[in-house]
């Protein structure tokens, strides 16, 4: 099944470098997901984060307000 | 503690490179040497300390906790004292300013928290040991942490919940305290360290070229500007250098990574402690780009009271700073 990705953030350094690592992770394994950024505030508010960046998996928030390893969300996606 | 790299530094400058002692550019690479190997050692430190304790309260736990609780007027102190310990993305003032109105904090409380944070957090603490000394540095996070306090209860006293953005009203109007529940990682320190680990050293990347950037201007101004050069300016007695220094720094914004350094060699050359610090605190609690992102949740009216409310006490704090020290 196709995995949803979001992150959320809005739109500083820390944000970007989230996408780039999770985009990273899923092209160099071959996962099965689609990666959205949501930058708008109030579609950001809905998951109740408090830090950004934060990275929600199929409408879970696994991480928040920290830059994750490669490592960590190849795990968090399997 | 640091005799060594004292040594170190003569040894480079005076025989490796045999300059003259009374030379500035000697002076200048001598406390270029000095100071970067003592403070990034410093900085390292204590990065790592407040790396582990944030990773057992991180700021959902101090929300929930502030949330839950009730401290009867301590609150603002705790919340204050919580913006020591929790460091956050300055990008991310938004969704935590959301997150304590929607669990019920009152609005002063979620002041407090914003406002100590940038004024007082790892990066200010390692820097601060280094540049001034213990004794300075727990002053200045005593006076950051009581800034805090003293801001957030005028705050709540102004009552401003009218002056919140319309949809932050709504989520004002459905607050509740005790909502979720925080879901407590159970893990081991061990098992904690290279998280941990992985944060010192982006924080450490992040702010190593500001801290070098920094230094190398005070290591410049060190050298060549003369002893005492800024006392005929800046005089204790004069009465305006507090406001002035804190009106000319409100606008700027620079991390306290940045701005130490320099604050640092400015003391050095005669400038007094109190009006370099609240010069410091303005540069880095308040700036134009925070307010730009605040709009979002706050009208123009509230970020000019904040503003003035804070801007107001980091000058009574640069008065108290040199009247005491």
């Amino acid at each position: 099944m196709t995995k949803q990705i979001k992150i959320l953030g809005s739109g500083c350094a820390k944000c970007q470098s989230l996408t780039g690592v999770v985009k990273d992770v899923v092209s160099e394994n071959n996962i099965d997901a689609t990666v959205e950024k949501v930058e708008d505030m109030m579609e950001i508010m809905k998951f109740d984060v408090l830090s950004t960046p934060a990275l929600v998996i199929d409408n879970v928030v696994t991480i928040s307000g920290r830059i994750p390893s490669k490592d960590e969300v190849l795990a968090l996606l399997n | 503690m640091f005799d060594w790299a004292q040594y170190l530094a003569d040894w480079l400058v005076y025989d490796v490179l045999d300059l003259a002692q009374e030379q500035h550019l000697a002076e200048a690479l001598h406390f270029f040497i000095y100071d970067t190997t003592k403070i990034l050692i410093l900085l390292f430190l204590v990065i790592f300390l407040m790396g582990v304790v944030n990773s057992y309260f991180p700021v959902e736990k101090v929300k929930n906790y502030l949330s839950r609780n009730k401290f009867y007027g301590l609150e603002y102190l705790m919340a204050s004292f919580f913006g020591v310990v929790t460091p956050f993305c300055s990008c991310s003032s938004v969704p935590l300013f959301i997150g304590f109105v929607k669990g019920g904090i009152p609005l002063g409380v979620t002041f407090a928290f914003l406002i100590t944070s940038p004024l007082v957090n790892e990066v200010a603490i390692g820097l601060f040991v280094g540049l001034f000394g213990l004794k300075t540095t727990i002053i200045y996070v005593i006076s950051g942490v009581l800034l805090g306090t003293i801001s957030g209860i005028i705050l709540q006293k102004l009552k401003l919940e009218k002056y919140l953005t319309p949809w932050v009203k709504e989520v004002l109007a459905n607050a509740q305290r005790d909502q979720d529940k925080f879901q407590a990682e159970k893990q081991s320190l061990k098992q904690r360290l290279p998280i941990i680990w992985t944060e010192v050293g982006t924080i450490l990347k992040g702010i190593i070229p500001y801290v070098l950037i920094g230094i190398v201007i005070g290591g410049l101004m060190h050298g060549y500007i003369p002893q005492g050069f800024f006392e005929n300016y800046m005089a204790k007695d004069n009465l305006f250098a507090v406001p002035i220094a804190t009106l000319v720094a409100v606008p700027m914004y620079s991390n306290a990574a940045g701005i130490l350094p320099v604050v640092q060699v400015l003391v050095t050359k005669g400038i007094p402690l109190g009006t370099a610090i609240a010069f410091m605190m303005g540069v880095v609690g308040l700036s134009l780009p925070e307010a730009m992102l605040l709009k979002k949740v706050m009208t123009l009216k509230l970020i000019a009271i904040f503003f003035g409310v804070v801007t107001l006490c980091i000058i009574l704090s640069g008065y108290l700073f040199n009247i005491i020290l």
